[in-house]
């Protein structure tokens, strides 16, 4: 019983909930809001672009563990790619979390802790919350959003 | 141990998960088997329309269909035309507030209310008031988070119209003081509104001994079937409170530019209804009517002081309600949010709520992100109890360690 625990709630994101990277809003960056509101989770991300690579991304809000650490994780993940790539790790992280085999591996870095969540289905959309929000935002999307 | 009721027999969905230990009654209590077969004589023996044809089996379902009527009446000590078939609490709620309180409330008027309330008793007035420039005031509950008399004297004044309050709270378990608040409303004529959806399952409910104006429950929560409840309102307000919905069945004459609607109930009872649920939630009275509200009480009350007094000798854990009234229990684990603490319940099998629980009031209120919640209720025994009290203490030792 208590492995099955520690499979979701492992170390590094034991790391990324203590201290959590990139986190703290920046002004005149591109911002999202998006929350879930049937069980609280409510996170803030931003992206800042410049000649289509992602220079940097921030995050902010309150959560359960898997929401938060998932949304430091992100921010580290997504810096320094391009927007392209950004959105296929994006769409490979959904695949991970549905517990399909994402496309590149390698590419997801640290979001790879999240392989186990497929076993804890009701935990999905805490996993993806921040990432649905970036990939709102790679898309053009701004403002406020409730989780659907 | 004082000795239990021994009906966990009675329910399929425990006899099909063995393993489960089920503390979320407050969000929907598990169905006997008298209610399952029910539903299904219905389908398979006169599973036709009720109120239109003529023929045979229509009079059997019609006649099936309006002894819930009379039951309910039985049930809440009330008259048969009191009773409107709805489609739940939330339904009911919302068409007291849509067609008596939009006409009822006027300008300046106040509107009294509690921030114990689930989202359907508050969100439809808080609607009736913005649109109507009313005022919605909150009774200040005390220290521990419950109404009070006192408190609710101090909130009345000569404007005030309406009071909406609920009977149980579905987060602290707390019983309002009805019995004086009703009748301290009464000396200023006001109507008072109440939400006994997670009172029914609990407590004898005696609309004429509490004088209530109206009152809503769904049957789900009191064992019977989901999409169906029940809204009892004196004759003399269902008389002036305007249907919602229009169409078949709630129409007595229609004329190309008039039409007369039927009688209270049925103008409120418009298409066709949830047949079998409505004819179904007859064995859920009886049932529960043969169990009785005083071992119903006696068996939440003896496992809730066995859970209590484990529950706080654990380290790391914040009851919000010690001294609740029935079986609900608001925690949360200190150092987890109450969703990472879920997980591990789920884990041991164990079906209990986290998170605002539709009441964010009172979530506010307590100043914390959302709750765990767990509810006890007949079909719980000791060793449900002792797998609960082991996943908390694991829970607290493992987001302790983390």
């Amino acid at each position: 019983m208590a492995s099955n625990i520690s499979d979701l709630y492992n170390q590094v994101i034991n790391e990324h909930r203590k201290y959590p990277r990139n986190k703290g809003l920046i002004e005149g960056y591109k911002t999202l809001h998006l929350k879930n509101p049937s069980c609280g989770d409510d996170v803030t991300v931003q992206v800042s672009i410049k000649d289509g690579k992602i220079v940097d991304v921030r995050h902010d809000g309150t959560g359960c563990v898997i929401c938060c650490s998932s949304a430091s994780v992100m921010s580290e993940v997504l810096i320094g790619k391009t927007v392209s790539e950004a959105s296929e790790i994006i769409d490979d992280f959904y695949e991970l979390i549905k517990g399909n085999t994402p496309k590149d591996e390698d590419r997801l870095g640290d979001a790879i802790v999240y392989i186990n969540i497929h076993n804890f289905p009701p935990r999905a959309k805490c996993a993806t919350l921040a990432w649905r929000a970036a990939g709102a935002l790679l898309l053009g999307d701004e403002g406020e959003q409730e989780d659907e | 141990m004082s000795s239990l009721l021994d009906v966990k027999k009675d329910f399929p969905v425990l006899n099909n998960n063995p393993d489960l230990v089920y503390l979320d009654t407050a969000a929907t209590a598990l169905k006997p088997q008298v209610v399952i077969d029910k539903l299904d004589e219905y389908y398979q023996k006169y599973g036709v329309n009720v109120n239109r044809g003529v023929y045979t089996l229509s009079y059997k379902a019609t006649t099936e269909y309006e002894l819930t009527r009379t039951m309910t009446a039985l049930f809440l000590n009330a008259k048969e035309k009191e009773i409107v078939f709805t489609k739940g609490a939330s339904n009911a709620l919302n068409m007291i507030a849509l067609g008596f309180g939009m006409n009822y409330i006027e300008e300046g008027d106040e509107i009294v209310t509690s921030e114990l309330e689930h989202h359907s008793n508050v969100l439809p007035w808080m609607n009736v008031a913005k649109k109507k420039k009313a005022l919605l005031k909150y009774i200040p509950l005390d220290s521990t988070g419950r109404i009070t008399v006192e408190a609710f004297k101090k909130t009345l004044t000569d404007n005030t119209k309406v009071v909406v309050i609920t009977y149980v709270s579905n987060v602290m378990g707390y019983i309002t003081p009805l019995e004086e608040i009703i009748k301290l409303a009464h000396e200023k004529n006001i109507v008072v509104i109440v939400d006994a959806a997670q009172a029914v399952a609990h407590m004898k409910i005696d609309v004429k001994a509490l004088d209530c104006d109206f009152l809503a429950f769904s049957a789900h929560k009191m064992m019977g079937p989901t999409g169906f409840g029940i809204l009892y309102g004196k004759y003399k307000y269902l008389k002036m409170t305007e249907p919602v919905e229009y169409g078949g069945d709630m129409i007595d004459v229609v004329e190309k530019y008039s039409s007369t609607p039927k009688d209270v109930p049925y103008k409120f009872e418009t298409g066709t209804p949830p047949i079998a649920e409505a004819i179904a939630f007859q064995e859920a009275i009886k049932y529960l009517e043969k169990i009785g509200y005083e071992n119903i009480q006696k068996h939440e009350q003896a496992l809730l002081q066995y859970a209590m007094e484990k529950l706080e000798k654990i380290k790391g854990v914040t009851i919000y309600n010690r001294h609740t009234d029935t079986g609900i229990i608001a925690f949360n684990i200190d150092k987890a949010h109450p969703h990472d603490a879920a997980t591990i319940f789920d884990e041991h099998h164990i079906a209990l709520r986290a998170g605002h629980h539709c009441a964010q009031l009172i979530i506010k209120w307590l100043e914390c992100v959302g709750t765990l919640r767990a509810c006890i209720y007949i079909y719980n025994d000791y060793q449900d109890i002792d797998k609960f009290i082991e996943a908390v203490e694991e829970a607290a030792k493992y987001f302790e360690e983390w």
